[in-house]
């Protein structure tokens, strides 16, 4: 296939391959289009429109966990919209990744309906880029349901890489049922008008889950983001978080909410402030059985001059010694992330670097 | 010839003087052991000679094989050939022990496979391969710190060292690879040796494996006697550091 080149660029900085050898399926949506490359077997991959057309089922799945009328923008989602239907078949286990890219280029809204299952005992995993044409604004609404079956496990790699001018609605939700494993990860690390993103996860018997997002907020930039878990009997669940405010703001919420005896829950959120901005983090807890384990740690700070002063009696200088602080502080084991695609945060974070000084 | 000059050097941390007068001349080869009370200025010393930000010099100058290095940045002074053990060195979270490896060999100009393969011999040698990927000083003890620290001056290959308490806390399990690794970073083992070195010690136990030159008494601030450090050791472990000085001033050695 062949995209125009601007598009393919800014495609490709959120980690989209196009490539048959790489990716198990493509799915790219400019504006409201789509179009799908599926190239192996045990996954399905189509636009919503033509789930909706296939399957009678479908239309059973969707707007369960997040409603259609939960507010302004679910509701105008629902009335047109566009977006992915992924669903891994049951047993079947894909090694390398899905591709979903959700472009917006020139509507003022982009509304997206994702729907992701993975099917009993299957094992899927998505890469899904957001980005936006150079010098545009807009807004991108993205409702995605996740339904993890029995035993399966889903791993899910969000990347965004906005414009200043663009605002940004997730609206997500998830079902892990039981034995099930869900792993998120999240990565905003350019420029952007607004975010707000709060999925929520259900965790059924003995599921597991892990949250991690990286975040930078530059000047002009309000990121509102965090995940709400709930933990019924024996699930566990990790939130991790790192924000760094560059002269904008961050919201870091988590909240976990302890419902089955033997549940488990952690809570990270560390915040490096590199300017003047806002990191505000609101970590909650919600304990709502005796038998229940929640903890969380949140810390939010400078970089210690004492760090910067012992790297540079190894030869760094302070602008070295700054950079490799900050990129130390935003690796995080990122699981199921492609090289290339650790390659481009660490570019990322060498210029945040830079750029702070 | 001359490795490190300290002349005059009068040095503030916050508004409080803490080092006064303070003279030293080490030449290329040589290596001093730096005796004193708790409070007397040793590392604070060590912290000035290194460019510590929080210890300003107020007074006097600091050189480097004949270069005034008294208003250079900490990188442009360890460029030079100066390095440094800490005693006491931060956690560094998110840097691994091998990456600061790696940023020592750069400054020594090693890169790639050259890099790696020095770091893995020297690695071995501190019997440290296995905490590579661990988080710079994070859960290490103090054993570990020691060996790090050396581990990374093995790596910088300076050609002057200070060393702050490369002793302490270590247990004899490590004080023999810790003893081994500064005889050879001074290169006491030979008979024809460029590395000189300021070795700060309360127990002595380093001067078992490391045949110092000379020794020198740092006492409120000011250095107050210079002698031979075997000497210095057994006079302060008998009667204390007034008496050490006391007997230095009747001998008139400083």
């Amino acid at each position: 296939m062949k995209l125009p080149e601007d598009v393919s660029e800014r495609a490709k900085s959120v980690g989209v391959e196009f490539n048959p050898e790489k990716r198990a399926a493509s799915f790219l949506q400019i504006d409201q289009n789509s179009s799908v490359y599926n190239w192996i077997e045990g996954v399905e991959v189509m636009s919503i429109r033509d789930a909706i057309e296939k399957y009678d089922w479908v239309k059973d799945y969707m707007w369960k966990i997040v409603k259609r009328d939960r507010d302004e923008y679910t509701k105008m989602t629902a009335e047109d919209f566009n977006g992915y239907f992924i669903r891994a078949l049951p047993d079947s286990k894909i090694d390398i990744p899905v591709e979903a890219c959700l472009y917006l280029r020139r509507v003022k809204a982009q509304k997206v309906y994702n729907l992701v299952i993975a099917e009993e005992g299957s094992e899927l995993n998505i890469i899904s880029g957001c980005t936006s044409h150079p010098n545009s604004a807009g807004m991108h609404i993205g409702v995605s349901e996740f339904f993890v079956k029995k035993g399966a496990k889903l791993t899910f790699t969000m990347i965004h890489n906005w414009q200043p001018d663009i605002e940004v609605r997730p609206r997500s939700g998830v079902v892990v049922e039981e034995g099930g494993v869900f792993v998120s990860n999240y990565v905003l690390l350019s420029p952007v008008k607004y975010v707000e993103s709060y999925p929520v996860a259900y965790l059924n018997k003995n599921a597991r889950a892990s949250f991690t997002s990286l975040i930078v907020a530059y000047e002009g930039s309000k990121i509102d983001v965090g995940n709400h878990v709930i933990l019924r009997e024996k699930s566990s669940a990790d939130i991790i978080s790192r924000a760094i405010s560059k002269g904008g703001t961050v919201v870091s919420r988590g909240r976990i909410t302890g419902e089955g005896s033997g549940c488990r829950g952690h809570l990270e959120c560390r915040g490096l402030m590199l300017k003047e901005g806002t990191i505000l983090a609101i970590p909650e807890l919600e304990a709502k059985h005796p038998n229940v384990d929640l903890s969380h740690e949140a810390a939010v700070g400078k970089i210690a001059e004492e760090e910067i002063f012992y790297l540079m009696a190894r030869g760094l200088s302070r602008d070295e010694a700054t950079s490799a602080i900050i990129r130390g502080f935003l690796d995080v084991e990122i699981k199921g992330l492609p090289e290339f695609l650790k390659r481009e945060i660490e570019k990322a974070v060498e210029m945040v670097g830079e750029d702070l000084m | 010839m001359e490795s490190l000059r300290v002349i005059n050097l009068g040095v503030e941390a916050g508004r409080k003087r803490i080092l006064e007068n303070v003279n030293l001349y080490i030449k290329n080869g040589q290596t001093f052991i730096l005796f004193g009370p708790n409070g007397s200025g040793k590392s604070s010393l060590l912290s000035a000679i290194i460019g510590h930000p929080n210890y300003r010099i107020v007074k006097g100058r600091i050189t480097f094989r004949g270069e005034d290095i008294t208003n250079l940045s900490t990188d442009e002074r360890v460029k030079r050939g100066i390095g440094i053990a800490f005693q006491n060195p931060p956690r560094v979270s998110g840097v691994k022990l091998i990456d600061m490896l790696r940023f020592c060999a750069k400054t020594a100009g090693l890169s790639g496979e050259e890099a790696e393969k020095r770091i893995e011999e020297c690695a071995k040698i501190m019997e440290m391969e296995d905490m590579l990927d661990r988080p710079l000083n994070e859960g290490f003890s103090g054993g570990e710190v020691k060996r790090s620290e050396l581990l990374q001056l093995m790596i910088l290959n300076p050609d002057f060292l200070m060393l702050d308490e490369p002793d302490s806390g270590v247990d004899l399990e490590n004080i023999s690879i810790v003893g081994n690794a500064i005889k050879k970073l001074l290169e006491r083992d030979k008979k024809d040796r460029k590395k000189s070195g300021l070795i700060i010690t309360h127990t002595g136990h380093i001067l078992d494996y490391v045949d110092a030159d000379y020794g020198v008494v740092l006492f409120d601030g000011r250095i107050s006697c210079i002698g031979d450090p075997y000497e210095i050791l057994e006079h302060v472990r008998r009667y204390g550091y007034e008496a050490c000085i006391k007997k230095c001033l009747e001998e008139r050695r400083c």
